[in-house]
């Protein structure tokens, strides 16, 4: 192996300094525990390890996606890879001496900035792992924020079953109970939102756009019933989105999760970089890696790892969180690809995000045995679309036509056939939910036009 | 093998490089390289097709063209120090040299899918954690294997979670403590504790290692789990763990094994063999993809039979007709990421084992335990616990924070310092295999100098980085986060 191999000569000298004759010597292992069988994993060169990778992943399907919820496909610029593979970059460790790593800190710090000017947040972290640990930890605050006055926390009936249930396992530990409130023709029932908040309730929470691409329209009122109840409200959106919607502070957020892989990652098939802003007030109780603004013994300004006394390494059990290794790397690449678009830029992808689904729907309603949207109300990057015929037999059909989409039954029951694949539940109330981002919209004609022969073939 | 200091030193020893090691500096009127913010701010008037009551007025951040956005990263990148800009012997982090070809791998078109396509239309993605999952069970000598966690912390709390959900299936509810040595990963306390148990803290025995006595007394009808890392931080084997597999399993508890030292363990030892129930790999550290500055990482959890229907889902299977599948293990805790976690790194950690093999992987963990010892002899500090493996923790005289800062003025990355505390003035050193001898001497040489000098020398440093010694108390009394808050601050 090239890597790790001293030649003889060096190995020898290194040997001798120790005084021994072979390593297996320093291995201070009782022999009942050694190990004395084989892996049974063949060593490749270089090019063939390269190229058994390669013809692995390429069993994949080529195919045109529109499939969205929750991992976004923008276009990512040349710059992005360039820049992050800068080996002082990715070859870093975290920040524990700040003096030889003021480059990262800085990134780190303007990552934070950035989450703050799209969140109106006073505060954010230098990253989480996805949007649904970010909800779990949002949770945790809740938590330890309000004692033992309450032990439940509201979502929205539409939150993905995948993001519920690892809300749930974050909570399992100090026994919260996630309950479901109902939305109606997509979007939250604030009604009925209204009879379920009580003095038990911890963290009320609402995203924008949900699942179904809808736009939340009465945020303010959510957040209202919320701190009626003394509870906190957590508002749930990604970074190109909140390019151009109301920041959540202004609708009275405590916290703002969400993701922000929709900047700098592209289709990594679910990698997250997930985003954790707060008010000021809950500094001390935020999760993960901060990054401050200091100064150094010349007086010059110096970034520093900081309140590091709420982390794992020094708080242990009653740290704010276990985490260690976080995104930091994925968050140098939405900061990349954030600085590379610039204020108008971001405006311009989210709007794009707009004009993909009205021209999306505009295209698919136009196909008989289709209506497009499902629900009325502003949608940003995907829709639910019914067809006449079951969404998951019309989604079979496109995926031979080389298309993938999802499908998705209403919110309620927490049933959700969201992969495609023909073996669903094939139950009449299931949507296609359709995605368009900058990456597929030219490719819209194509899939009205498919829809429309799959349609047919399906009456 | 390691000699205490004062002893008299080899002839010949090679002689540090004199400071200055210079790194770039990047710097504006009492400022190192400006904010993108102060370099370029733009507000924008947010006009779009969506409600105006839904949409906010202005977007303010920074404006760049292209090759001013490309110069301010090459800049902080040039303020910044990775493995390739020389050794980075940080204890338990585990800083090695990464093939470069992975990275080449990770971005090939078809590593670019959606996670939410059919099995069908995934099955690539597929066979490949199949694949992965079953080298690392083998690795781990384990049942079974979940690729999930997206980071080792967060493979702890999910194979606690797996123990709990056994234990709870089992009617065992009331086990409500996780014993952990004192000297473990600040992680396995907070992974714990998140998962709702009681931490019992094990203090370590005169050699370093869990005194059996005291693992005894702790051990009780409410212990759900006992958490290990063998070799231990001080990078000293426990090689009582079938006594402490006994004891533990004796009252009904499970044993877990973190997996953070498995550098050390590699063609040698297998957790599974050693009485392990559940363990999670970094493969961020053992089978290397780069650390990106503190993540993305990705810590797969191993288990034995007796646990696997509580992995987490969707799980990853070989099907009857060849194909690959995702299905759900009967009585599955659920998700623990919203995907699979960080793909990338399950992509470059299954090209990594691919190209080491069996001989590959033995070799690494050889080569990083002779490093290591290696690497002893030729300092002059005090090692008080030994044999160790691929890492080992020295003493410094002088207070070990300075020591490190002093250190980089040499041009070396230190170790990681005052940690475990059972050490005084503790240096915890890992140089890894991919260190050559000539660097490991610099190393030396570094760390030697550094202790052949005044107390003043010390104390000034470092002189050579991007920034002097910065305070780190008065950033945490006055937290400035954001570049929000710092033009508030200057404005004060």
């Amino acid at each position: 192996m090239p890597y790790a191999t001293h030649p003889p000569d060096e190995r020898a000298a290194m040997l001798d300094e120790v005084g021994i004759d072979d390593p297996a010597e320093l291995f201070d292992i009782p022999d009942a525990v050694r190990f004395t069988g084989e892996y049974g994993i063949d060593a490749h060169s270089e090019r063939d390890a390269r190229a058994r990778v390669g013809s692995v992943l390429d069993e994949s399907t080529e195919l045109t996606e529109f499939l969205g919820g929750g991992h976004y496909d923008h276009y990512v610029p040349s710059v992005v890879d360039h820049l992050s593979l800068r080996s002082e970059f990715l070859t870093s460790y975290t920040q524990y001496q700040p003096e030889i790593a003021q480059g990262f800190l800085q990134a780190l710090f303007e990552f934070q900035s950035l989450v703050v000017e799209l969140t109106g947040m006073d505060v954010a972290n230098a990253s989480m792992y996805d949007r649904s640990t970010a909800l779990g930890e949002a949770a945790l605050l809740a938590s330890r924020v309000r004692g033992a006055d309450g032990d439940t926390v509201l979502v929205p009936d539409s939150l993905p079953e995948r993001v519920r249930s690892v809300l749930e396992n974050y909570t399992n530990g100090p026994g919260i109970a996630v309950e479901r409130y109902p939305t109606t023709d997509g979007t939250a029932d604030v009604d009925a939102l209204e009879s379920l908040v009580g003095d038990d309730t911890l963290l009320v929470y609402a995203a924008t756009p949900n699942d179904y691409g809808l736009l939340e329209p009465e945020l303010d009122a959510i957040g209202a019933l919320a701190h009626d109840a003394d509870a906190l409200f957590c508002v749930g959106s990604d970074a190109v989105a909140l390019s151009v919607l109301e920041p959540p502070a202004t609708a009275g957020a405590d916290i703002v999760v969400g993701d922000a892989s929709v900047l700098g990652m592209g289709t990594t098939y679910g990698m997250g970089l997930g985003i954790f802003a707060a008010r000021e007030e809950y500094l001390r109780q935020l999760p993960g890696r901060l990054v401050g603004a200091s100064e150094d013994d010349s007086g010059n300004r110096a970034y520093t790892l900081t309140l590091q006394t709420r982390e794992q390494h020094i708080r242990r059990e009653r740290a704010t969180s276990n985490i260690c290794s976080n995104q930091a790397w994925v968050a140098l690449r939405a900061s990349i690809h954030a600085a590379w678009l610039g204020p108008r830029g971001l405006i311009d992808l989210a709007e794009e995000c707009v004009a993909g689904v009205d021209e999306l729907c505009a295209r698919l309603d136009g196909v008989e045995g289709v209506t497009a949207p499902v629900y009325e109300g502003a949608h940003f990057r995907e829709v639910a679309v019914e067809t006449d015929a079951p969404a998951a037999v019309v989604a079979g059909r496109l995926r031979e036509e080389g298309f993938a989409l999802r499908t998705r039954s209403d919110g309620g029951d927490g049933a959700e056939g969201e992969d495609g694949s023909e073996d669903d539940d094939e139950s009449d109330d299931e949507y296609l939910v359709v995605c368009v981002t900058d990456t597929n919209r030219d490719a819209v004609d194509d899939l009205a036009d498919a829809l429309a022969s799959v349609s047919e073939v399906s009456e | 093998m390691s000699r205490q200091a004062g002893e008299e030193a080899p002839e010949e020893r090679p002689m540090a490089r004199e400071p200055p090691y210079r790194q770039a500096r990047w710097f504006d009127d009492g400022r190192n390289e400006p904010l993108l913010s102060e370099k370029s701010p733009d507000s924008v008037d947010v006009e779009t097709s969506l409600p105006d009551e839904l949409t906010r007025d202005t977007l303010e951040l920074p404006a760049l063209r292209e090759p001013e956005v490309a110069r301010h990263y090459t800049r902080l990148s040039q303020m910044n120090y990775g493995i390739e800009s020389g050794p980075f012997p940080l204890g338990s982090c585990t800083m090695k040299y990464n093939p470069k070809f992975t990275e080449d791998v990770a971005a090939r078109p078809s590593a670019q899918l959606h996670p939410l396509r059919a099995d069908e239309d995934q099955q690539g993605a597929l066979r490949l954690q199949a694949e992965l999952q079953e080298m690392l069970a083998s690795i781990g000598g384990m049942d079974a294997v979940t690729l999930q966690p997206p980071a080792g912390a967060a493979g702890e709390f999910t194979g606690i979670l797996v123990a709990k959900a056994y234990h709870e299936a089992n009617g065992d509810e009331e086990r409500s403590e996780v014993i952990v040595p004192a000297s473990a990963h600040g992680t396995n306390f907070a992974s714990a504790a998140m998962a709702g148990y009681d931490v019992v803290e094990l203090p370590s025995g005169e050699d370093g290692r869990v005194d059996l006595d005291a693992l005894a007394a702790a051990v009780s009808d409410e212990t759900a789990l006992l958490m290990l890392t063998n070799p231990n931080t001080l990078g000293v084997f426990e090689r009582d763990i079938e006594e402490i597999a006994d004891i533990v399993h004796g009252v009904g508890g499970l044993l877990y094994y973190d997996g953070a030292n498995l550098n050390a363990l590699l063609g040698q030892a297998r957790p599974g063999d050693m009485g392990f129930d559940v363990m999670h790999f970094n493969l961020h550290k053992t089978f290397a993809t780069p650390h990106g500055g503190g993540g993305p990482g990705q810590g797969p959890i191993g288990v034995v039979d007796d646990l696997t229907e509580f992995l987490p889902s969707p799980q990853v299977r070989a099907s009857d007709d060849g194909t690959y599948e995702r299905y759900e293990p009967a009585s599955s805790i659920g998700g623990v990421h919203e995907y699979s976690g960080n793909w990338l790194v399950l992509v470059k950690a299954y090209a990594y084992i691919l190209r080491h093999g069996d001989e590959g992987l033995e070799n690494a963990s050889e080569t990083a335990v002779l490093n290591a010892n290696y690497l002893a002899t030729q300092i002059d500090y005090d090692i008080p616990y030994e044999p160790f493996h691929h890492e080992f923790v020295a003493s410094a005289d002088a207070d070990a924070a300075d020591v490190a800062k002093r250190m980089l003025d040499y041009g070396v990355h230190p170790p990681t310092t005052k940690w475990p505390e059972i050490v005084p003035e503790a240096l915890m050193t890992e140089p890894t295999e991919t260190e050559t001898k000539d660097r490991l001497d610099e190393l030396a040489a570094a760390f030697n100098a550094v202790a052949a000098e005044s107390e003043e020398t010390i104390a000034d440093a470092p002189n050579t980085t991007a920034s002097g010694h910065i305070d780190q108390a008065t950033a945490a009394r006055n937290p400035v986060l954001s570049w929000h808050s710092l033009e508030s601050s200057t404005h004060d």
